[in-house]
Formats: structure tokens, C-alpha cells, sequence
């Protein structure tokens, strides 16, 4: 232990402690586990959207040399029980989505039947030789078209394709109407927020044993929810809850992906409990684009009440959410979380938003990185340089003036939230300081007069991270974690926030290893085994270090005032009298550190009064509200007037997560979430067709970011603590991806501004904006932009506050 | 049939489907799961292995079609308990996050440098373009790269 204080871990960029097994391909993926005697499963998935079955036959399969078994929903699904939708969704129809299609399918992609066998290539031979019959059925693919009367329905039996319809607005409409007849003009825009599909690198799988002596299951799994999987699980296969347990190996990415209960869970645990032996399946990656959860798709008619001076006043939102056929673990709450968010970083009077969920003949919706928030984001700042444009406002000015200062926080949305903490407009005027604003406006202009298509692009933006308080969370909304100072003096903490790439093992050893006085080698961090980890409520909006950190805050406070008690004792002094230091409890000269303290803890020879032996502590963590990260993304982009390609040349980014534990990590997510940008924005789209074939049904279909497609970044921070924790984070896992989207389609917006463009939406490949230079094609409708207008700056160089006090580090 | 197959220095024998592919047969014959199967078309390289210095998608090759060939794979880049240059760096530049690409997207870059020792970004950004990644968004994987060139 030093005796000079060093320099605290938390703030410094640290390489990471996960990375040497990573690095040196020795870590445990799910797929790299081998347990003796493990059958093999493979699924037989539809090829057609929406069909009747009329008859399986099994004969071949079942007859083919290392076969085990084959089974069929009739064999399984009573013991399989209904995958779980844990959303808050009181009006919520919900058809029941078992663990095989029965009778019907309801996407392409839908399990039909599955396939035990030996090894992995004979099931995969054997699911071939399984003959199934379908008698094709009219599928629904456009969800508009879906609510009209006489639409073909996707679940004939509910009797429609509304989902659920849910609202939220700000207090009586009244006022809200009020303000839309008050106001000088309303802005109207549709604006389509395409399917998108996760692709996490690792495809799912999982892995499930039964001990039968033990009558005990143990199901490896890559997800991000091992405990919320223990949760739900036993109300699928009937094994109870203290009788399961849960592993999640390293996990491969998730992004939401693996934040969800799927069939293949549940149907390899009951069938290693059926067949007496560990059961695994490993996903294909087309099984992982079609039968793994897709995010976004929702299409919103979104007005804007607005005065002619550029102040804004209400805002309307009508969205209809594809959902597809099945509600997975949190389908429907998805676009409530864009409602929350749907005043952005903006001092609206009032708001108003209907959301009508709709089943199609896909597969689900459901949390994809961001979940709802990105799309709050990217339709709150496209109307805001929409808004502008009208009203031929600067875009940063017309932010300004909107969004509340420094002082105004704690902020009352008219969402009904309370914003905790934030400075928009220092991060606002970082980001342009950062980005040489004026310097790029001249760059911009120069281009133009050489007829290139330049454009620059600004979106401010606030996400709700650190989900979330109990009373708004369906299941809980605390994290557990738990500490324990072992014989020796090391330190061991326990998380339930579970990281799949995040870097918590670092992290929380960084803050474990200051408040306890430790070297960071003497910390080890342990999650994702539910006998372990007993408790948590796993890794998903941007919460495991906001909460999973301030519970191991909390277990760390209880032992220090435990242990001051016992180093009272043996120092012979009261423990008001020691101070802590350095790992050290001391007074008069004297100390005794956690090599002394804990094997005295554990001996208990010599314990004071009514001091309970050992040196452990858990904790559950209730936040008392979200947390609220905001920032401002600068985005410059050069279009190829002959091919619609677009580049982009420059990328700023300050983010406010506030105090940042490892700033190393912090860049990293950062970096990561603009990389799904930019893949949102420029390339990817799920692409079902009219027949709800999936066109997108492998990766060479579905164009991902390359490595020559990221531009190079300008990192930038301001540090504004939260406080609804003692720590004052806020949690950055999504920031990227909320931030950068409408950033770069703003700029793209710009740079087709001479042209008269005025609103394409995404993705804007390079056929689309092809069309939009060439052909005229406009998603905003109307007529383009006049063409007096067209030459006007659209920003000015004035100075916006560049004097903004200077926090944070770039 | 039987392929014979130098695998990190070491030479392994094993007699095979002739279907059986390369990564299943390092993953599953051999025991050396850090190759990684993400999408089985040779899209994504996390299963990037080389071949005789160069690097391959062992998701599209048959084993026999190594046979007699000498495969290194991320267990062979560096001795037990060491670390390759390239591993060192993708630690220090915070090149991976979850980890499940890495073992490939090394690969490729040690063949990457192996051609052009001195790349520049924009070299290296292309030299990865077949390897996929999506928690990183790639800078730092590119830092990694320019580090372990650097390092040489």
C-alpha cells in the first residue's frame, strides 16, 4: 500500500483489464463452451411471411444417423409457456407467441421446428430433410396500409392490426390547441425512421445443462439479461427460479440485440431437461437478421407550432410503430421512450404524441441501441433546421434561443420530466470552437462557389439514460452489487450490471480500488453468473456505471463504517477518532490496513461488541430520477454530385455523460455510437418486400460501417454532474448513436440546401440522393426551396458565445 | 478423409468430413476457439486466420484445402504469457470492446503491416475493410494498428 497518496484511478484513461484473455483468444464465448455429451440444435424456419401449415413431416429427419430428435410445436409448446413482454402496455393485444409456429407462421425467419442431433453439421443436414407444407396467406408489410378497413390482418384471430394505441401529452389538450391557433405558422413534416437490424458480430446462442439430481438448470446464454432471464424464464419451462441459474459468458455486443427472452432459450432448456443432456445452439447469422429483434420503424407526422420570431411553442407527434408480429420483451415501450423525449433539448409549452403500434408480418421491434431516444433526437433536429429554414433562421441561433440555459436546471420538460442537470449552450459553443466554425463556414462557401454540394450540420441533443427509477421501469429499475474484502486483504466486487464490451471490469475496479484504498490488481470484478451476481437488472439504456457503480459506492460505504468499528477497537481509540486514508484507518500514530482489518474481520477472536464477523456488504441502488448526458455534434460532408456518395470530411462531438470514470472508455462508446450513425444514416435499411420476403437476409445485403467509411474525430467534453448520484454520472453507452444521427442528415440536408432540397429520409444512400440532385425527388413534398432562398449563408459567423467558460477536457 | 495441417508450429493430423470447414476444424479438431464464426459468408472476418502469412476467411475454406498449409491463428501470434506487438497495441489504443471481431481483425492487420510497415490511416482504414466491427466504430482499431507499426 503507498504511503504517498497517487493519483486516483477514476478519471484516468486505463487500459482495460478484460483485454488480455480477448486479446489472446482464450476467452469464453458462449460457442466455446464444451460440455461433455452436448446435443445440437437447429432450427426449420419459415420461408414465407405469413402462412398456414398444413403438414410437417419428420420421418427423414428423424431416421437421418445421429438424429436425436425432432420436435414440432405440438411436442414442446406446452412446456415452453409464452415468451414474455415485460412493457407497461395496459390496452396491449397480445397474441400468444409460443416457442414454435403452430399452425400458422407469422414472419419469414418464424420457428417451425427444431432439430436435436450429435453434432452441429448433422442437425443442420437433418433440419434440411424436415418437409414442410404452407398454404401462403395475404401478408401486411406497410403498416399504414394495415390500419386501413379491410386490410388482411397479421394475426387473423385478434381481429385487427392495432397493437396497442398509447398517448402522452402535456396536461389538458386545450392548451395545447391553444398554442397551435396562437401560433404564426405550423410546421408540418413526415419523416420515416427506417427498420434497422443490430448485428451484434457474435450471432445469439445458448448453451442449457439440467442437473438432475440437483433438479437445477444452468443455461449459458449471450445476453444482456441474465438476471431478468432468471426472472422470467421459470414462468416458461417451470423450473423454479432458485432452482435456475444463469451464465453469461463473454458476450460478442448486444446493442439490444440480447435484451430480450427469446424461444431458443427456453426450448434448449426444456429439451436438456427432455433428452438428459446440455443442449446448445448457436445462431446463424441469417437466422440472427431475421429472427433476432429489429429496431426502429417508426413513420411520425410530426407540427411544429412556432412563432415568426423562431420561438417554438407546441409540438404534435401522430407515429405509427411497426412492431411486427410478435410483441417481444419491451416492443411496445420502445416508442414511448421517443415520447418522453419528444420536446429534445427545447423549452415547448406543450406536446402531444399518439403512437399506434402495429403488427406486420415481420419480426419484432424492439430496444436497439438508443431505443425510441434516437429517434426523438433525429425528428426533434430535423424539424429544428426544418423550422429555421422556414422561418430563415440560423439553425444554432434558432437552437439557442429555444433551449434552456445553465440556470433553468433542474429543467420541467413539457413531457412532464424533470432534466437533472445541463449546460447546452457551453457544449453548443465547445462543439463549434472545436469544429473552427467560421473557418468551416469559409471552407463551406469556397466549395460551393466551385460547385461542389458542402454541407455543414448541427444537432444539439438530450438522452434519458440510467434507466430508470423503479416507478417507471416495468420490473424494477435498481441495481444490486455487493463487496467483499477477502481474508487477504483483496477486494472482490460483485456486479449485477452485466458488460458485454463495455468495460466494467475496469471501471468499477477503478472506483472500488479509490474508496477502498486498493491497488487496482487488488480488485477483482465478478457479473453474469446469477449464482454470483444474485441480484441485478443488467446492462440496457445506458445504466450499468450510473447504477451498477453506485451500488458498489454504497456496498463500499457500509463496509468502510464496519470496518472503522473494528479498527476502533483493535487501535484502542473511538471511531470518530480515525481517519482513512490510503487504505489505512488511523489514529495517534498508529494504523492498520485491509491486510490487518480483514483477516481480523474473518478470525473474529478480537471483534468488538456485537460486530458481525466477515467484511461483506450488498446493496440495491434505487435512483430517484434518470439521468439526462446532452451534447452538440458538428458534421461537414462532401456529396459527389455524380454519384450522391456522400463524405464526410469532419465530425465534432462534445459529449456531457458528466464526470467521466475512464475517459479511454468514454471516447470508445462515443466513437462506436456515431459508427451506428453513420450506418443509420448513409447505408442500412431492414428491407422486407411486398411478399414479406426479407431482402436484408445476410450481412453481403445489409451494408454495414467499413472502416474506410469513419471519418476522423474531434472529442470533446463539458462535465456537468448529475445529481441523482453520488458519483454525478449520467452514462454514455447511446450518446453516439442519439447524437450523430440527425447531426449528419442535417449536414447532407445542407449541402442539397442549393439545390432546393429540403427534407430526404434515411437512409440517404447514394441512390437517393442521386434522385433528390437529378431527378427532383423531395420527401419534405411541396415545392422545393425558392430559389431566392437558396443562395442565403443559412448560419452566421457571428459570435454565438465562443467565451463560454471552458470545462471538461477535449 | 485425412488433412495434416501445421497449426501454430504445430503439426495436427486429423481425419475429416471433406465438408468440414477450416474454422470448425481449428475450433472444434484442434481446441483453439479463438476463431470466431460471425456470419459464415466471409463478410464479417472475425473467423480471419493466416494461411502461409496471408490472411483468409476460415469460414469459406474447407480444411483439406489447408491440408499441408501452415495456419497461425491468435493463439500462435505471440508465446504463452506474452503478447504480440499488435495484441500489446489493440490493448493500449483501446482497440476492442467485446472482443468477439478482435481476433480477426488482428490477423488481417498483422498481414496489413507484414505489406506496408508504414501505412498510413487511410492505408490501414482500407486494409481492415473486410473485417467488421460494430462496437468500436474503428478509430481505435485503426490507432491500434498505426501503434503497432510504430512499434516495429
Amino acid at each position: 500500500m503507498a504511503d504517498t497518496p497517487r493519483e486516483p484511478y477514476v478519471g484516468r484513461a486505463m487500459k482495460r483489464v478484460e483485454d488480455p484473455r480477448l486479446l489472446q483468444g482464450i476467452a469464453t464465448y458462449v460457442d466455446d463452451l464444451r460440455l461433455t455429451g452436448t446435443l445440437h440444435a437447429a432450427f426449420v424456419r419459415s420461408p414465407y411471411a405469413h402462412a398456414r401449415i398444413t403438414r410437417i413431416s419428420t420421418a427423414a429427419a428423424k431416421a437421418a444417423p445421429g438424429v436425436v430428435g425432432v420436435f414440432v410445436a405440438s411436442d414442446v409448446n406446452q412446456a415452453c409457456g409464452i415468451v414474455p413482454c415485460a412493457a407497461d402496455m395496459p390496452n396491449l393485444k397480445n397474441p400468444q407467441h409460443r416457442a414454435l409456429a403452430d399452425g400458422r407462421v407469422y414472419f419469414v425467419g418464424h420457428a417451425v421446428a427444431v432439430v436435436i442431433a450429435r453434432d452441429a453439421y448433422t442437425a443442420r443436414d437433418a433440419a434440411l430433410l424436415v418437409d414442410v407444407d404452407y398454404e401462403p396467406l395475404p401478408v401486411v408489410t406497410d403498416p399504414e396500409a394495415a390500419i386501413k378497413p379491410g386490410s388482411p390482418l397479421t394475426h387473423p384471430d385478434l381481429g385487427t392490426n392495432v397493437a396497442f394505441e398509447w398517448s402522452m401529452s402535456t396536461g389538458d389538450d386545450a392548451e395545447l390547441e391553444r398554442l397551435f391557433k396562437s401560433a404564426d405558422r405550423v410546421i408540418r413534416q413526415r419523416m420515416v425512421h427506417q427498420r434497422l437490424t443490430p448485428v451484434a458480430i457474435e450471432p445469439r446462442g445458448c448453451v442449457a445443462s439440467y442437473h438432475r439430481g440437483e433438479q437445477s438448470l444452468t443455461l449459458w446464454t449471450s445476453t444482456q439479461i441474465p438476471h431478468l432471464v432468471r426472472t422470467l424464464l421459470p414462468g416458461m419451462i417451470g423450473v423454479p427460479e432458485n432452482k435456475i441459474r444463469i451464465v453469461t459468458p463473454e458476450v460478442g455486443g448486444g446493442f439490444g440485440s440480447k435484451l430480450n427472452v427469446y424461444i431458443e432459450e427456453a426450448l434448449c432448456s426444456h429439451l436438456a431437461m427432455r433428452l438428459h443432456a446440455p443442449v446448445k445452439w448457436i445462431e446463424t447469422r441469417r437466422e440472427n437478421m431475421s429472427a433476432t429483434i429489429h429496431g426502429r420503424d417508426q413513420i411520425g407526422d410530426y407540427e411544429v407550432a412556432v412563432k415568426n420570431d423562431g420561438t417554438l411553442l407546441a409540438i404534435k407527434s401522430r407515429t405509427i410503430a411497426d412492431i411486427g408480429s410478435y410483441p417481444q420483451l419491451l416492443t411496445p415501450a420502445v416508442p414511448t421512450l421517443t415520447g418522453l423525449m419528444l420536446t429534445g433539448c427545447y423549452k415547448y409549452k406543450a406536446m402531444r404524441m399518439d403512437v399506434t403500434g402495429v403488427y406486420t408480418n415481420k419480426m419484432s421491434t424492439d430496444a436497439y441501441r438508443g431505443a425510441g431516444r434516437p429517434e426523438a433526437t433525429y425528428l426533434i433536429e430535423r424539424m429544428a433546421d426544418i423550422v429555421a429554414n422556414e422561418l430563415r433562421m440560423d439553425p444554432i441561433r434558432f437552437r439557442q434561443m429555444n433551449s434552456p440555459t445553465s440556470s433553468d436546471f433542474p429543467f420541467a420538460t413539457a413531457c412532464g420530466l424533470s432534466y437533472d442537470s445541463g449546460d447546452y449552450h457551453a457544449a453548443l459553443a465547445k462543439a463549434r470552437r472545436l469544429a473552427r466554425w467560421n473557418e468551416l463556414l469559409d471552407t463551406r462557401a469556397r466549395a460551393r462557389k466551385d460547385g461542389k454540394l458542402f454541407g455543414v450540420g448541427v444537432s444539439t441533443y438530450v438522452e434519458i439514460c440510467a434507466l430508470g427509477p423503479s416507478k417507471a421501469m416495468s420490473a424494477g429499475g435498481w441495481e444490486w452489487g455487493c463487496v467483499r474484502i477477502e481474508f487477504s486483504g483483496k477486494a472482490t466486487v460483485i456486479t449485477g450490471s452485466t458488460p458485454h464490451g463495455q468495460g466494467q471490469e475496469t471501471s468499477f475496479a477503478q472506483i472500488a480500488a479509490d474508496r477502498l484504498g486498493l491497488p487496482i490488481e487488488d480488485v477483482v470484478v465478478l457479473h453474469g453468473d446469477t449464482n454470483v451476481s444474485h441480484y441485478g437488472r443488467d446492462t440496457y439504456g445506458s445504466r450499468a456505471t450510473v447504477l451498477g457503480g453506485t451500488a458498489i459506492v454504497m456496498c463500499i460505504d457500509k463496509i468502510l463504517a464496519k470496518t472503522r468499528t473494528l479498527a476502533a477497537h483493535l487501535l484502542e481509540v473511538k471511531p470518530g477518532d480515525l481517519t482513512f486514508e490510503g487504505g489505512r484507518f488511523s489514529a495517534n500514530g498508529k494504523s492498520l490496513g485491509w491486510e490487518d482489518l480483514a483477516p481480523a474481520a474473518y478470525v473474529a477472536k478480537n471483534i468488538p461488541p456485537g460486530f458481525e464477523p466477515g467484511l461483506e456488504a450488498s446493496s440495491f441502488f434505487e435512483p430517484e430520477n434518470f439521468t439526462f448526458p446532452f451534447g452538440t455534434h458538428i458534421a461537414a460532408v462532401e456529396i459527389d454530385r455524380e454519384t450522391g456518395e456522400t463524405r464526410i470530411v469532419k465530425y465534432v462531438a462534445v459529449d456531457d455523460c458528466g464526470p467521466q470514470i475512464n475517459p479511454l472508455l468514454v471516447a470508445g462508446q462515443v466513437q462506436g455510437g456515431i459508427a451506428h450513425s453513420i450506418g443509420q444514416v448513409l447505408f442500412e435499411r431492414t428491407v422486407y418486400d411486398e411478399q414479406g420476403q426479407l431482402i436484408t437476409g445476410e450481412l453481403m445485403d445489409y451494408p454495414l460501417p467499413r472502416a474506410h467509411d469513419i471519418p476522423e474525430y474531434v472529442l470533446g467534453s463539458t462535465v456537468t454532474p448529475s445529481p441523482s448520484n453520488p458519483m454525478g454520472i449520467k452514462g454514455v453507452g447511446e450518446a453516439g448513436t442519439i447524437g450523430a444521427t440527425p447531426t449528419i442528415a442535417n449536414a447532407v440536408m445542407d449541402a442539397l440546401y442549393p439545390l432546393g432540397v429540403r427534407h430526404l429520409d434515411l437512409p440517404l444512400t447514394p441512390e437517393k440522393i442521386w434522385r433528390a440532385i437529378h431527378l427532383g425527388e423531395d420527401d419534405r413534398g411541396g415545392a422545393r426551396i425558392p430559389e431566392a432562398d437558396r443562395s442565403a449563408p443559412r448560419y452566421t459567423t457571428a459570435d454565438v458565445g465562443e467565451g463560454a467558460l471552458e470545462v471538461g477536457n477535449v | 478423409m485425412n488433412v495434416s495441417i501445421t497449426v501454430n508450429d504445430q503439426l495436427l493430423t486429423h481425419d475429416v468430413e471433406p465438408r468440414l470447414l477450416l474454422v470448425h476444424f481449428l475450433r472444434d479438431y484442434c481446441g483453439l476457439t479463438g476463431t470466431h464464426v460471425g456470419c459464415e459468408t466471409s463478410i464479417c472476418g472475425a473467423c480471419t486466420v493466416q494461411i502461409g502469412g496471408k490472411a483468409v476467411k476460415s469460414c469459406t475454406l474447407f480444411a483439406v484445402q489447408a491440408d499441408g498449409e501452415s495456419v497461425l491463428t491468435v493463439e500462435g501470434l505471440a508465446g504463452e504469457g506474452t503478447l504480440h506487438p499488435m495484441q500489446q497495441a489493440f490493448w493500449d489504443a483501446h482497440g476492442l470492446q467485446c472482443g468477439y471481431c478482435t481476433p480477426g481483425m488482428m490477423m488481417t492487420a498483422v498481414q496489413l503491416l507484414a505489406d506496408t510497415p508504414r501505412p498510413t490511416r487511410e492505408q490501414i482504414a482500407h486494409g481492415l475493410k473486410g473485417n467488421l466491427c460494430r462496437c468500436t466504430g474503428y478509430t481505435k482499431i485503426i490507432d491500434a494498428v498505426e501503434r503497432a507499426a510504430g512499434a516495429k
